[in-house]
């Protein structure tokens, strides 16, 4: 049965990147005019995402999507504000200090703020800065994660946290230099990880399933776009400030 | 071979890193705060397991195949010869790019729908709404609005206009489609049109922006290579937003057109 099960999701997974072979092949032969080099590279590679997927897929239906709903039943049944509060900060806070992309992104970071002379022209003053920089990333995602569930909790409208954010990046462009602004930006998207989107998705979906007067379809969702927008805030505060 | 394996155990361990604070946090709140032994252990565990082994297999093929062609079709679009353009003609406007927009829009519609964990939310979508979401009408969705927000963002890079501005009128049209969209769907619109920046589109994006902005002359690749990947979280939510809107009208009309 589980290979039954395996076999199906790899067909799936086919359909799911066969836009990308087409695009990939119609600028190639329609457009470029140029055979791909390296061909059986190529299809190694394909295979290699397809394979890859295909496990990414099958883990989450056992584990992360089960383990995260399951955790927010035991929590919504102990009902301790503290350690639902706490544990939802903790999740957003680890899974963004540990992102690869972010920590190039600081990378970027911090080599612009050598060159305007912000920081000095060491390698502890970058270090340090990429440090602060994750770090207050990771602190400002845990925070939305953690605003999202109190909203849930208290049964507020998904959108109001989405757009205070929104105007108060708004509202903060013209004051922010300019050269942080796209760094800024891109930080937001970066830091909601793999890992994070499918455990954030589970939590919410459980606490609003488990919460009476909850609805898991307008309650449960909503906490990955606000920690999306949460980290530009204090990225454009950190370039303000330092 | 061996040479190979080992290139795969290193990032593996590299996966496993990055993932060990999530898994600590997760199984040190189980024991220590919900003080129940997990149920299904064996399986949690497995779980874990196939995560990790799919997620760098998967960044595997990604560097094999995807990557390369990505940069060297990104490269192929804007030398000189396939453009036909004299490098020293100063005159150049933005309509010599045509096809680089044509591709980063196609690029953008394709990689959306590779993305796992755009995968994962609309299929979560589907089973809350009990199919009144399709998973594939919200990836098809997300797909459009990545690839208009990456088009928008390369003719950005091309003729050098302000980033802010795509960004704030982005969020004034998805600040208006939300007082027209129906409630029920509006968070599982905001979050899956978020979702698409993950581990395939930011490390592909980044290289196509960096790629432009060193191919454009006068571009900086340093300062004008960021950004894209904001528009490819932004419009996304519009898109989505729209179907959205799109799916409430059609589910109206065939209720009314019932006897």
């Amino acid at each position: 049965m589980f290979k039954k099960r395996f076999i199906n999701q790899l067909i799936n997974s086919f359909f799911d990147l066969s836009p990308i072979l087409a695009v990939v092949s119609i600028f190639q032969v329609l457009i470029i005019r140029q055979s791909i080099p390296d061909v059986s590279h190529f299809i190694i590679g394909i295979l290699f995402v397809l394979v890859g997927l295909t496990l990414f897929i099958q883990g989450l239906e056992l584990s992360l999507f089960p383990l995260g709903e399951s955790m927010a039943y035991a929590f919504a049944r102990k009902g301790s504000l503290f350690w639902l509060l706490a544990f939802a900060f903790c999740l957003g806070f680890s899974a963004a200090i540990a992102e690869p992309a972010l920590i190039d992104l600081g990378a970027q970071a911090a080599e612009l703020a050598t060159r305007k002379a912000q920081i000095a022209q060491s390698i502890e003053a970058k270090n340090n800065y990429v440090l602060g920089f994750r770090i207050i990333v990771a602190i400002s995602i845990g925070f939305a994660i953690l605003i999202g569930v109190l909203r849930i909790i208290r049964g507020w409208p998904a959108y109001y946290p989405v757009f205070c954010a929104y105007i108060c990046i708004a509202l903060m462009t013209p004051f922010a230099p300019k050269d942080i602004l796209a760094i800024a930006y891109d930080s937001g998207c970066i830091a909601t990880s793999t890992l994070t989107v499918p455990l954030v998705t589970a939590l919410g979906v459980g606490l609003a399933t488990a919460i009476k007067g909850r609805n898991p379809m307008t309650d449960g969702f909503g906490l990955v776009v606000f920690a999306s927008l949460t980290p530009i805030i204090s990225v454009m505060l950190y370039g303000i400030v330092l | 071979m061996t040479d190979w394996f080992m290139q795969f155990l290193i990032r593996l361990s590299g996966t496993a890193r990055d993932f060990l604070p999530i898994f600590v946090v997760l199984i040190g709140f189980q024991l220590f705060v919900i003080r129940k032994p997990l149920n299904n252990a064996g399986k949690t565990f497995a779980g874990f397991i196939y995560v990790l082994l799919g997620v760098a297999i998967f960044l595997e093929g990604l560097d094999m195949a995807l990557f390369p062609i990505g940069k060297l079709m990104a490269s192929q679009l804007t030398t000189p010869e396939f453009l036909g353009i004299n490098t020293l003609d100063k005159t150049i406007n933005w309509q010599t790019y045509t096809w680089v927009y044509v591709f980063a829009g196609s690029l953008g519609f394709a990689i959306a729908l590779a993305e796992p964990s755009l995968l994962a939310i609309a299929t979560k979508a589907e089973q809350i709404s009990g199919g009144t979401i399709r998973a594939w009408g919200l990836r098809i969705a997300v797909g459009i609005g990545l690839g208009i927000g990456l088009a928008l963002g390369t003719f950005r890079i091309v003729t050098g206009t302000e980033l802010y501005f795509y960004i704030i009128s982005g969020f004034t049209i998805a600040t208006l489609q939300t007082l027209f969209t129906p409630k029920s769907i509006l968070s599982i619109a905001f979050d899956s049109g978020s979702v698409t920046t993950t581990m395939v589109t930011v490390p592909l994006v980044t290289a196509l922006g960096v790629g432009l902005a060193q191919a454009i002359p006068g571009r900086n690749p340093l300062s004008d290579g960021f950004g894209l990947l904001a528009l490819a979280s932004l419009y996304p939510i519009i898109a989505v937003l729209s179907y959205a809107q799109i799916a409430q009208w059609l589910n109206k009309r065939s209720l009314s057109s019932r006897p």
